[in-house]
């Protein structure tokens, strides 16, 4: 499927005088390769020839809902009107955009069940250290003195780093039966306790059925709970962060809002809350005025900013564009993904793959392939074989709480055929010499990559060749 | 499928929610056809004014023109729609050209290695001020006083948690930061080039002799244009380089950005975000995955050296995608076009009575002082379909500061100036 060809190093493709324009400037040598436009092309069309896309096959990277991107949200972004606009023109020349801010942030509140929200994070783990300074401002605000974020062992990497950041001790709490223990969340809470940080449903893609309980206590004990939305993709229209009693919540509009991944970014990362965070968002806020919209700097308590101006707003419009069309049938979208990774989970069983903890899910699963341990096969070689069959391995060694963990999303967006093709592939995989399937892939542009010796021998650009 | 998970409903599959938690349903509007979507959004917008509807001045991000060839390079769905390339296998495309854009922004700032992008260039200068802290174990961040206003606050929002005191330095009449500070504990001195009000720093020996002098780390906030006719970073040692890298990026309504990030080698292992190496495949022919990754939140959790993950990967083809298509010709090219169109709009406003209140050296971006307040000024032009620059009243009295690039034609710029006049008068 992808082109097994090598292309060179832009570098490499000839060094060529341009048109240097004959001036006297301090800086005598500008050590870039000079080439046609004809060239360019054909370098960045073979290397694209050797990346994977959603658009290739399936996708199923388990907590990053690599859901189809519909190609509408890539028109809309196009106009001029968005293109040419900067940042700091008067606002009643960006009423348009404004508009947009504003009724997206209306739209991520009923579906999370928030109050108010700002969209200025650019990522998911920017919303998440958003979210933790405006916890620490809202201790400060009250005169309290708490120093901990807790969170569960299952947790996304970015959640004690983001806690970290804003310099809280992070206090990780172990996990029972692939939930929060709640023996241990009681223990962990005190008067030092800022903020819990959970997702729900959580990384093993379980419900935490116990969500009323864990907000209670986190109450009790004058904490916050925060939601990591990265899982928000299995409950719209079911449930609602808000409803859970989460106080703020953050969202990956590049996971459950359909606006592509870009090969590591540009996401969007908005955060919200309830009303009694509301004033420590940062500025500037998106308000009504009069017929039309202004932006809102005057926020005496606000964090103040976390990105240059409103953050990644083609990606917000993206995000608008995508809810417009979905309307009030995102409900559905989170029935079908549902039901695809149930299916998929119970199919992957009947074929012999173990799932931990092993009960109905929501939108993703994990397998343990530990039992392949004793043939010599891991989790990765199995994943670096399924490219050799045309699909993108799940998300491997992640939750750590499972041992060779494969973690599978399918999204709501994949058909039960690509679903049944899937597992063939994983039941052919399971029976193939062990050999084989070490020495994946066999079919790719390059071979097994060696990651330890780019680590030893650290070469990161193409002077260091 | 249901008859196979052997359920009768849907509902079946949300029975761990709690009763007394569902919302059954969403209040938004129905689902649109992709048609009323595109209708929807184009009526919305016929409420902005783009570049070319309402020309204007202001500084900091400013319209270049992208190379059509740009568009369709990242509207390669197997660039844009991919995850992070974990899989370095089904990745060697993206990393490549995300290795080859290091080496770009390499080669532009004389810097060691770069990462493959922070948010923007504030969260840069954030997560700068944080390594430096990393490195040195001192608290104090010196900065100028004079800087774009969201970017400190970004800045201190992201000191906060290590408690990193910021500092303000002065500048002195040519509209420099003044150097001559002292006193111990000092994490880094963030300087930029050119600076907030467009002034080209080229006192170089004093700025590489200041790790020397206080043990600081200099940190360079630069422009990628800048650097293809001025000295880099590197030729007054910097540190730690940081920028905005909108070169193939558009305005956007200010996102997203692009947000450089480059050092010294020897502080590679302090670097936030991720890194991309050169190494082989298991025959030994060169390939390229991500690396040095035990810095990272998904390895290191709490105790990594960032917690950014998603970050803005496909604006760095952009950028990548634009410098190889200008090549180091067409990069110098548009950069004398920014600086010469710059000069000319400040020499036709220095004719019809702005005063520039630094007499130093600039690029694309300068400060004048109006005859009536910057804000007043803009009121007026914006009746007439235009704009000026952006009000610096904070720091010069009616001083406005000016962008200028090779988008500002003659005419654009002789008539946006007569129709200063005429607003003034």
């Amino acid at each position: 499927m992808m082109a097994s060809h090598r292309e060179p190093l832009l570098n490499e493709l000839g060094k060529r005088d341009g048109e240097h324009p004959e001036t006297d400037v301090e800086r005598k040598k500008l050590p870039l390769p000079d080439l046609t436009e004809r060239e360019v092309m054909k370098h960045f069309i073979h290397l694209s020839q050797m990346n994977y896309g959603i658009d290739c096959g399936f996708y199923p990277l388990g907590s990053c809902t690599m859901k189809y991107n519909m190609k509408l949200l890539e028109r809309v972004v196009k106009n001029e009107r968005v293109v040419q606009v900067h940042p700091l023109q008067d606002e009643s020349t960006v009423q348009g955009c404004l508009h947009i801010l504003h009724h997206l942030e209306q739209m991520l509140c009923e579906i999370t069940g928030m109050d108010a929200f700002s969209l200025q994070p650019c990522a998911g783990a920017h919303g998440e250290f958003t979210g933790m300074l405006m916890t620490r401002a809202y201790f400060e605000q009250r005169g309290e003195h708490r120093t901990e974020v807790i969170v569960p062992d299952s947790a996304h990497g970015t959640n004690p780093a983001s806690a970290k950041m804003a310099g809280f001790d992070v206090v990780e709490i172990p996990s029972k039966d692939g939930m929060v223990d709640m023996d241990a969340l009681e223990h962990a809470l005190s008067e030092q306790t800022a903020a819990f940080m959970l997702t729900n449903p959580n990384t093993l893609g379980i419900f935490e059925k116990d969500i009323q309980l864990i907000a209670r206590k986190v109450r009790e004990a004058g904490a916050l709970l925060y939601y990591d939305g990265a899982n928000l993709n299995a409950i719209m229209g079911k449930t609602s962060p808000g409803v859970m009693g989460f106080d703020i919540v953050h969202v990956n509009l590049h996971k459950t809002f359909g606006t592509p991944h870009g090969g590591g970014g540009p996401g969007a990362g908005p955060v919200g809350v309830r009303e009694h965070l509301e004033e420590f968002l940062p500025v500037p806020r998106v308000v009504r005025q009069g017929e039309g919209y202004a932006l809102d700097y005057e926020r005496p308590r606000s964090i103040g900013k976390m990105s240059m101006f409103y953050g990644n707003f083609a990606v917000l419009l993206r995000a608008y564009a995508y809810i417009l069309r979905k309307g009030n049938s995102l409900q559905e979208v989170s029935e079908r993904a549902v039901v695809n990774a149930n299916y998929l989970m119970e199919r992957l069983r009947s074929v012999g793959y173990d799932v931990p903890f092993y009960r109905r899910r929501m939108h993703e699963f994990v397998l343990s392939l530990a039992s392949l341990k004793k043939k010599g096969v891991r989790a990765l070689d199995v994943a670096k074989r399924l490219l050799d069959y045309g699909f993108h391995p799940p998300t491997i060694y992640f939750p750590l709480i499972v041992e060779e963990a494969f973690m599978v999303e399918p999204t709501e967006d994949e058909s039960r055929e690509t679903l049944d093709s899937f597992v063939n592939a994983m039941d052919t995989i399971v029976h193939e010499d062990e050999n084989i399937v070490r020495g994946a892939p066999h079919r790719m542009p390059v071979k097994r990559v060696n990651e330890g010796q780019a680590v030893r021998n650290a070469i990161l650009t193409w002077k260091d060749l | 499928m249901l008859t196979y998970l052997g359920i009768e409903s849907i509902d079946e599959l949300f029975e761990d929610i709690p009763e007394k938690m569902r919302t059954g349903g969403l209040a938004l509007p129905d689902a649109m056809e992709e048609r009323e979507v595109e209708e929807r959004i184009r009526a919305l917008l016929a409420e902005n004014k783009s570049f070319f509807e309402m020309p204007s001045f202001l500084p900091i991000l400013k319209p270049h023109y992208i190379p059509p060839a740009v568009d369709e390079i990242v509207a390669r769905q197997e660039f844009y729609t991919s995850y992070t390339p974990y899989q370095a296998e089904a990745s060697q495309g993206m990393l490549q050209a995300l290795f080859e854009y290091q080496s770009v922004v390499a080669e532009l700032t004389g810097m060691e290695v770069a990462n493959v992008s922070m948010y923007d260039s504030a969260t840069a200068l954030g997560e700068a001020a944080l390594m430096a802290h990393r490195i040195t174990g001192r608290k104090k961040i010196l900065v100028p006083r004079a800087m774009f206003w969201h970017k400190r606050s970004v800045l201190e929002n992201y000191a906060r948690g290590a408690a990193l005191e910021i500092i303000e330095i002065d500048h002195g009449e040519d509209g420099l930061m003044k150097l001559n500070f002292s006193g111990d504990d000092i994490a880094a001195i963030y300087i930029e080039n050119p600076n907030f009000f467009g002034i080209i720093d080229r006192r170089y020996d004093e700025l590489s002799k200041i790790k020397e002098r206080t043990g600081a780390l200099l940190i360079a906030g630069i422009d990628p244009l800048h650097l293809a006719l001025f000295h880099p970073p590197s030729h007054y040692h910097a540190d730690i380089v940081i920028g905005e890298g909108y070169l193939g990026n558009p305005m956007n309504f200010g996102g997203p950005l692009l947000g450089i990030f480059a050092s010294k080698k020897q502080y590679l292992r302090q670097m936030p975000g991720r890194i991309i190496g050169a190494t082989v495949d298991r025959e030994g022919k060169r390939a390229f995955c991500m690396t040095l990754q035990t810095r990272e939140q998904h390895i290191r959790r709490g105790k990594a050296t960032s917690n950014i993950c998603s970050n803005q990967a496909l604006c760095c083809i952009s950028f990548l995608a634009y410098v190889a298509l200008l090549g180091s010709g067409g990069l110098r090219g548009v950069a004398l076009q920014n600086m010469e169109n710059a000069h000319y709009m400040a020499e036709r406003l220095k004719e019809v009575g702005f005063e520039m209140p630094f007499d130093a050296p600039f690029f694309n971006e300068f400060v004048v002082t109006c005859p009536l307040e910057g804000k007043e000024l803009n009121k007026r032009l914006l009746a007439r379909g235009m704009y000026g620059g952006l009000p610096i009243d904070r720091y010069v009295a009616k001083g406005m500061l000016f962008g200028v690039t090779e988008m500002h034609t003659r005419e654009l710029m002789d008539e946006a100036v007569e129709t200063m006049v005429e607003v003034v008068a």
